[in-house]
């Protein structure tokens, strides 16, 4: 990991490296330069605190499932208590974290930067879209404190309307958190769209946002459906009008549908910035032009477009009609071959390349095992008579970690050490980096291989107790579990002492060829004095290290045109 | 795969689970088994091997193209290879489409059951199974002949539940307000367990039960014997059965220790506070609308959460139960007035055990 002779920690990174005092971190100062700023950077960064803040507390809330099901018998808690321990767990996981994650995090603040762009298209929704993010997360966070819910996330009906825990609030609080979703959509289909620099046409688009546009539009187009469910739920356990409770004339079987015809695309509102991500980490630190930049691109649309036609296969054992379940059998078979191709082509990207293994890659290398096995995993699943069989219990459970932790909040912790410098203009240390990304993988796979195995022994999930013949599995996840938590506090360890201590970031780390690396670190208020003009995102080869300066550098004796005349 | 069987059991010291069972799957004990696990092991052995290929390839490519002196920057290779790139779209649209073929083929066989199977059916409540019998009997377990086919004909009173036979590789959801069908052939004796899979409350992972399969001769005898056990018990001793046999004793206890519900020591003839405030006597009336009606008067430091046994449960029965909290009440004091049924409340009766097709509508009147 560290012993490559152009470890960027060779370099003084002093002289040009420090940016000049003005930069979008002190352009201006006090609570409200913060509170009301519609500067895309900064409301990046707010989300990325609170993001990070709901992901410790997600979690705590896994810990405590973890520790009770050590051993079979309720140790720790009551079994109504587990059951909203792991309906908040997923709650705010998927809804506070995963959701939006990527995009809102990283999207906000990289998309306009990678654009050449001053800001997103629209300032000041995107500001309105982290006020609803606040106002969503209150709602969830109010249902905690006043007792809970006990649904599962998936708030299945007839359970949801006749449970009398808290379901009102935190169903209003995902319905607010959709609006929030569907604004941060519409802004990128805008600005991806209007805000091009010159020679950015769209095939000469960092793949990241290709996949920011893919995931918009999944966002944009199925969201809405989600909330007109909510909406219905609640009139129904409010006013008792019957839409989905069979002893009130509807059909609960109607719910599952609406609520997966949101929910499936979803996954894919996930995973889909995800692989944008490793489509930037892989190549820069191979040093090599992404392999098969069509196909990549031409996948993220495809999955866009197909994942709309799958929501089905998450109820072949609800009593839906055999067609149907042939149906989204063939579809989910389907959607599984972009994700395939994209897999190939980032294997083939790192062929002949010159492979760095700092802590951005090793994340990227460890969200191809993780996900790879996620992504098989889900064959299975889609396969009719062996779903029967492993729907709802375990194997599932496992499966969607895999996609959804192994996948998408590992590219996250990828993208999140790889922009890093770039935010905070501070480095981190690689040792430590490199130490955690091992630790979080053992301990990933620690926690939900076995789950699997249980699963397919007929494990069923959202189990408070357990028969004693599933213990060993139990115990090893648990175990899993917890060094995964050590993990991710050594990793906070780092990065908050990075940001006091930290080398000062060059401009361009890790020697990437997209325009946010032209601009300083952290970038300035205005992000660029110029329009930069647009290369090759992926023409990393000529790039150059320069060793009294720190960073990387266009070759310009290898290349002279193409052009890269940014701030920098 | 029973090779790795060892290697599963070091993991824990305790063995892994009923005989025949292998390190992925559990014991095949229905006809429908075999066919699911080896769809299973094709979709496995598949994924094994395209894992072991791209990691494979991830590892040769780091370690040969790892950045180091002389190699700082990539050699030169093409930015994309038509052949190459269908090549790897092909082939796993061949196998997935394989994959389909297979899955949708023993799905088939799994859903469609033969015309001659024994029907029984099954009702789920919150958190308990109850198997009916053709005769009419019922039962906590489903027992079933050896090598016949049997439909379970299933609903549910209250939430979405969902029957699951791990060893027969069967599921499905129970969906309130229609019937739900699952068809299975046992090929193995002995008792496989079920689950409820669909998360349904508090108590979702206490709805467990057990299927028995028996040689078809001692299942017929068996029926016979426990559907006319009724015959030989005292009242109480038959809601003693009760008690048991319709998942009473998940909530309620009879030693006085806490439970979802409250205890029925010492209960009957006492005086019960409700969640209103208001107090009662738990007379033969009180028992009768608190399991027809539970929601009416809740006893005060309980959730409304149980479930109705109207329709499911007959006046006899009822007087069953009522008899048998008779004798977990330590010498009743406040002794209601057991004798004259003519109430003085309107509009309830507790009828004689033997007038079955009463009006099951209890008026609460409050």
């Amino acid at each position: 990991m560290s012993d490559t002779p152009i470890d960027v920690r060779n370099a003084d990174g002093q002289a040009a490296g420090r940016a000049a005092p003005d930069n979008y971190l002190t352009h201006a100062r006090g609570f409200r330069s913060w509170a009301f700023t519609l500067d895309h950077k900064r409301i990046g960064v707010m989300y990325l605190v609170s993001l990070l803040f709901f992901f410790f507390l997600g979690g705590m809330l896994a810990m405590l499932i973890r520790a009770e099901l050590v051993e079979p018998g309720m140790q720790i808690v009551s079994k109504s208590r587990y059951n909203e321990l792991f309906t908040l767990h997923g709650a705010i996981m998927i809804f506070l974290v995963v959701i939006p994650g990527i995009p809102v995090a990283l999207g906000n603040f990289v998309l306009p930067l990678m654009l050449g762009a001053r800001d997103v298209a629209f300032p000041k929704l995107n500001l309105a879209s982290y006020y609803l993010y606040v106002a969503g997360a209150l709602f969830m966070l109010a249902a905690i404190a006043f007792g809970g819910v006990d649904t599962g996330w998936t708030f299945y009906t007839p359970y949801s309307t006749t449970t009398n825990t808290n379901v009102v609030p935190v169903v209003f609080g995902v319905f607010i958190l959709g609006f929030s979703s569907i604004f941060t959509g519409l802004n990128f289909i805008v600005t991806i769209h209007k805000l091009r620099p010159p020679g950015m046409n769209w095939f000469r688009m960092p793949l990241f946002l290709w996949s920011l546009y893919a995931t918009a539009i999944i966002q944009v187009l199925a969201t809405p459906v989600l909330g007109i469910t909510l909406l219905l739920l609640i009139v129904e356990r409010a006013f008792h009008i019957g839409i989905f409770d069979s002893a009130l004339g509807g059909d609960p079987v109607l719910f599952q549908h609406f609520f997966w015809f949101y929910s499936h695309p979803a996954v894919y509102i996930m995973i889909l910035p995800a692989m944008g991500v490793i489509s930037e980490v892989i190549p820069t630190f191979s040093r090599k032009h992404i392999f098969g930049y069509g196909a990549i691109a031409a996948s993220s649309i495809a999955i866009a477009v197909l994942s709309f036609l799958v929501w089905g296969h998450h109820m072949f054992v609800s009593g839906q009609s055999d067609l149907g379940n042939m149906i989204f059998s063939a579809f989910t078979f389907a959607v599984a071959i972009p994700s395939a191709v994209k897999v190939f082509n980032w294997l083939a990207t790192m062929y002949k390349g010159s492979i760095a293994l700092q802590t951005p890659m090793l994340y990227a290398l460890s969200f191809l095992f993780l996900f790879g096995i996620g992504g098989m995993t889900g064959l299975f699943l889609a396969t009719l008579s062996t779903d029967v069989h492993l729907h709802d219990t375990y194997f599932v459970v496992a499966h969607f970690h895999y996609v959804i932790m192994g996948g998408t909040m590992i590219a996250f912790f990828a993208g999140l050490h790889y922009w890093w410098p770039k935010m905070t203009g501070r480095m981190y240390s690689e040792r430590l980096g490199a130490l955690s990304a091992w630790l979080v993988f053992i301990g990933f796979n620690l926690t939900f291989f076995p789950q699997f195995v249980m699963g397919a022994h007929g494990m069923p999930r959202r189990y408070a107790d357990y028969p004693a013949q599933f213990e060993p599995y139990h115990l090893l996840s648990s175990i899993g579990a917890f060094l995964m938590a050590a993990a991710f506090f050594l990793m906070a360890g780092y990065l908050l002492h990075a940001l006091r201590r930290g080398r000062p970031a060059p401009p361009n780390p890790w020697g990437s060829a997209t325009l946010e690396w032209q601009c300083a670190s952290p970038p300035p208020y205005d992000n660029f004095a110029v329009t930069p003009q647009a290369g090759d995102p992926y023409d990393l080869e000529r790039l150059r290290y320069d060793a009294a300066r720190g960073w990387y550098d266009p070759d310009e004796d290898a290349k002279s045109a193409g052009g890269a005349g940014g701030a920098a | 795969m029973t090779a790795m069987q060892p290697i599963a059991q070091l993991l824990g010291g305790l063995p892994l689970a009923q005989e025949g069972s292998t390190f992925w799957m559990p014991s095949e004990a229905s006809t429908g088994a075999r066919a699911v696990d080896l769809a299973f092991y094709f979709v496995l052995w598949v994924s094994v091997f395209f894992f072991i290929l791209i990691v494979g390839l991830m590892l040769l490519f780091v370690i040969r193209y790892r950045r180091r002196p002389g190699r700082l920057t990539a050699e030169h290779a093409p930015r994309h290879n038509l052949a190459l790139e269908l090549t790897w779209t092909i082939i796993p649209v061949i196998l997935t489409a394989a994959m389909f073929a297979i899955g949708f083929r023993t799905y088939l066989d799994e859903v469609t059951p033969p015309a001659n199977a024994y029907e029984i059916k099954v009702h789920a409540q919150k958190w308990k199974w109850s198997f009916e019998y053709p005769n009419g009997y019922i039962d906590s377990d489903l027992h079933v002949p050896l090598n016949e086919p049997v439909l379970l004909v299933m609903d549910s009173v209250d939430v979405i539940h969902s029957f699951y036979v791990p060893d027969f590789r069967v599921k499905k959801d129970i969906v309130p307000g229609r019937f739900s069908r699952l068809w299975f052939q046992a090929t193995q004796l002995g008792e496989h367990r079920v689950f409820c899979s669909q998360y349904c409350g508090t108590g979702h992972s206490d709805m467990l039960s057990k299927v028995v399969v028996q040689q078809p001769g001692d299942f017929a005898k068996w029926l016979q014997t426990a559907a006319a056990q009724y015959a030989s018990m005292s009242p109480a001793q038959a809601g003693a059965d009760l008690y048991q046999r319709l998942g009473c004793v998940q909530c309620h206890s009879t030693d006085g220790s806490p439970g979802l519900g409250p205890t029925y020591k010492d209960m009957y003839g006492r005086q019960v506070k409700l969640a209103d405030g208001s107090a009662v006597v738990a007379d033969e009336n009180y028992v009768r609308e608190s399991i027809l009606d539970p929601q009416a008067q809740v006893v005060a430091g309980f959730q409304p959460v149980m479930p109705t046994f109207k329709g499911r449960m007959t006046d006899q029965q009822i007087g069953w139960i009522i008899e048998y909290l008779k004798t977990l009440s330590s010498g009743q004091q406040a002794a209601p007035p057991a004798a004259p049924p003519a109430s003085p409340s309107a509009g309830q009766s507790a009828s004689p055990p033997s007038n079955p097709p009463a009006n099951p509508q209890t008026g609460t009147g409050r």
